[in-house]
């Protein structure tokens, strides 16, 4: 009888630092198992062999920020059965889609090597600004774990079990006093979605939103708190605006911040 | 008149996207072009207008697999254009921190990226069936790497525990303590991993290199130390600009850094850190390069692979160190003074690929007002050019796949990581 066919896993690249893609890599303990239980059909960073699509799951790094690229993933999504997005760049356009904020005639000012050499999109945007997408793994970068409950969910034919709940609550789960209300600082961990532990205030920091915005954030609340605790609105602007800008909740909290402050 | 183009439209076992095209005529390599593809990111241009104290968070994500560097570079800089004076126990830390990142960063490319050239296999993973317990130990190997950047910095990618000054949190001793039995295992897959890689077959070639690093007066280099060559440069390690410049290609996203006047490439990463630092090596890593025979200094850019197992042994080494003589710093960081006027630093740290330079002028008030970051693969492209140029006109009897296979495993050398060289280019907008 011949052997069943393995699904077939691809692992696809645009704007992004590779950090996300290296966690799968970083699965030390699981890397060869995974290996064993699909077929690698196209992964770059770590091999040169290349089967043909379609691929039965798809796992996309990176934003859109060229014409070539935004070809690209509706090329890749036609050969994939599933497609699931990892990481921060790949959900909400990542740190480089601080340029959809950017005044274009400031840009334009900066001093150019050779720019005709280059060509760009004017903005960067997640995958599934371009693409129907099936499952985002938030993270900047994702969490292994949750990348692994995703791989098993998908080759499972189940839905991953992951939650959308605060930051918060990871922290409470981890028994960390909270930072904003013990000493004062600074933390977006009431409105970013959990699955990094709670790492950031168990370090004595306040969370920056690497997993972008929970389910129902209240931001209005969290900027409110956030004056109160004495910063300055353009430095809470720049505190929304980082991994996660251009994600709906925090892109419009980071212009009310700034909308507000200017209103007689 | 005969001509040959040898085209790879995509490197694979890189970090990020690049291609490759030699142009040959009459046996004659009339051009080699290293071309990096990856998307230009602009991390100068958003950096502008940020706070000095966001860098090292920001400039982290040029790269996922040396994002330590990225932190360390950038929080040197900071200190330096605030007049600041970081050292005794934070110092040991970022050095900690930094032995994680090499223990991580060298074991992937050596086992997961590299030895299957060597081997013959188009990945670890098909390698494995071969050689289970090889790519069982650098997996091993890498994970004690991830696990100590986890320990001092919350995580192994874009760890959070990093910031001007120092640590926000500095680890107890007893937790570093608690690691030292993980760092005594990985020493021994260190040691199998030197003579794993001095076995392997190696071409006999050597390169005339221009080889660059920092040095340090005492220890091998991660954090500090003058900038020097093997031709002569010795100057501080903020002074990158007087000699060295960034040109830009046509066909590609990253700018190559020559020697500025000549326009010389030259060479950065382990090769050059050991030949300028051989004397430097610690006790058990210099002990192993002489055991299995390895060159005062390495010219064949393939050794590169038995330096990199021996600059593991170092690190973990140093790692043992740093962990016996802790002692937790109170507070654990230096708190930056306030910035009432402009001022501007630079500074270069090693990362596992070679010198990362940062530059920032910043405003009164703190806010960054122009950073300049050059990557170590930038500063190889013009170097892995010249490698593949002489390669090439070494290798004309080979067919085609042999001789693209040829020039892929001589980038790989390098372990290039591609994602770090494009993120600076300057942007220009195509408006729909």
């Amino acid at each position: 009888m011949p052997e069943a066919r393995k699904p077939r896993l691809g692992v696809f690249k645009f704007a992004s630092c590779d950090g996300c893609q290296l966690s799968i890599l970083d699965c030390e303990d699981e890397l060869l198992a995974v290996a064993g239980a699909v077929d690698i059909g196209d992964f770059r960073e770590a091999s040169s062999a290349v089967l043909e699509g379609p691929y039965d799951l798809s796992l996309v790094e990176g934003s859109v920020t060229t014409a070539h690229d935004a070809q690209r993933i509706k090329e890749i999504r036609a050969q994939s059965k599933a497609l699931v997005t990892i990481g921060a760049c790949a959900t909400s356009g990542g740190i480089q889609a601080l340029k959809n904020f950017a005044d274009v005639e400031e840009y334009r000012r900066v001093v150019y090597a050779r720019p005709e050499y280059i060509s760009s999109l004017a903005t960067s945007t997640g995958i599934a600004d371009h693409v129907p997408v099936d499952f985002e793994l938030r993270g900047c970068p994702i969490s292994k774990v949750q990348l692994l409950e995703a791989l098993s969910a998908f080759l499972q034919g189940r839905a991953p079990n992951l939650p959308n709940e605060s930051v918060c609550i990871e922290c409470k789960r981890r028994g960390t006093v909270c930072v904003m209300v013990s000493h004062g600082t600074p933390c977006l961990g009431p409105i970013t979605q959990a699955g990094c532990g709670a790492i950031c205030p168990a370090f004595n920091r306040g969370c920056y939103g690497c997993f972008g915005p929970q389910g129902t954030p209240n931001t209005n609340s969290l900027v409110a708190e956030l004056k109160t605790l004495g910063m300055a609105p353009p430095a809470i602007q720049r505190l929304l605006r980082t991994f996660n800008a251009n994600a709906p909740a925090f892109k419009a909290a980071s212009e009310a911040v700034i909308a507000e402050a200017k209103a007689p | 008149m005969t001509e040959r183009t040898i085209t790879v439209d995509y490197l694979a076992r890189v970090e990020g996207e690049g291609a490759l095209k030699v142009r040959i005529q009459d046996d004659r390599v009339e051009d080699v072009q290293l071309k990096i593809f990856e998307p230009p990111r602009f991390f100068e241009a958003f950096l502008r207008g940020r706070s000095y104290l966001e860098a090292p968070d920001i400039t982290a994500r040029i790269c996922g697999i040396c994002p330590v560097a990225y932190q360390m570079s950038s929080c040197h800089a900071m200190e330096r254009a605030l007049g600041m004076k970081v050292d005794g126990q934070i110092r040991e830390l970022r050095r900690l921190l930094y032995c994680g990142e090499w223990i991580e960063s060298h074991p992937l490319h050596i086992y997961l990226l590299h030895a299957p050239d060597f081997l013959g296999y188009p990945d670890a993973i098909h390698m494995a069936k071969d050689y289970p317990d090889a790519v069982k130990q650098g997996l091993a190997l890498k994970k004690v790497g991830n696990s100590l950047m986890t320990l001092l910095g919350g995580r192994e990618i874009h760890p959070i525990n990093v910031r001007v000054g120092g640590f926000y949190r500095a680890p107890t001793v007893a937790e570093l303590r608690a690691f030292r039995p993980e760092l005594e295992g990985a020493m021994k897959l260190a040691e199998a991993t030197v003579h794993f890689a001095a076995d392997l077959d190696f071409p006999s070639i050597e390169e005339d290199y221009e080889f660059v690093s920092l040095r340090h007066e005492h220890d091998y280099p991660f954090n500090e130390g003058d900038l020097v060559s093997s031709r002569g440069i010795k100057v501080r390690n903020d002074q990158w600009e007087d000699v060295f410049e960034e040109v830009h290609a046509p066909y590609s996203n990253a700018l190559q850094s020559v020697r500025k006047g000549g326009g010389s490439s030259y060479h950065v990463g382990p090769l050059a850190r050991y030949a300028l630092n051989r004397d430097h090596l610690t006790p058990r890593a210099d002990q192993l390069a002489r055991a299995v025979g390895l060159e005062n200094v390495v010219r064949n850019p393939y050794r590169s692979i038995i330096v990199r197992a021996v600059e593991v042994v170092c690190a973990i080494e140093e790692a043992l160190r740093i962990i016996d003589q802790y002692k937790r710093p109170e507070p654990s960081w230096v708190e930056p003074p306030p910035v009432t006027q402009a001022c501007s630093g630079g500074a270069i740290t090693e990362a596992p690929r070679g010198i990362l330079y940062h530059h920032y002028r910043l405003a009164p008030g703190g806010l960054i007002e122009d950073a300049k970051i050059v990557a170590p693969t930038s500063q190889n492209q013009k170097r892995i050019e010249d490698d593949l140029r002489h390669l090439v006109e070494r290798s004309l009897a080979l067919d085609e796949p042999a001789l693209t296979e040829a020039c892929e495993h001589a980038i790989r050398n390098y372990d290039p990581c591609i994602s770090c060289a494009t993120h600076f280019l300057k942007l220009e907008l195509e408006r729909h």
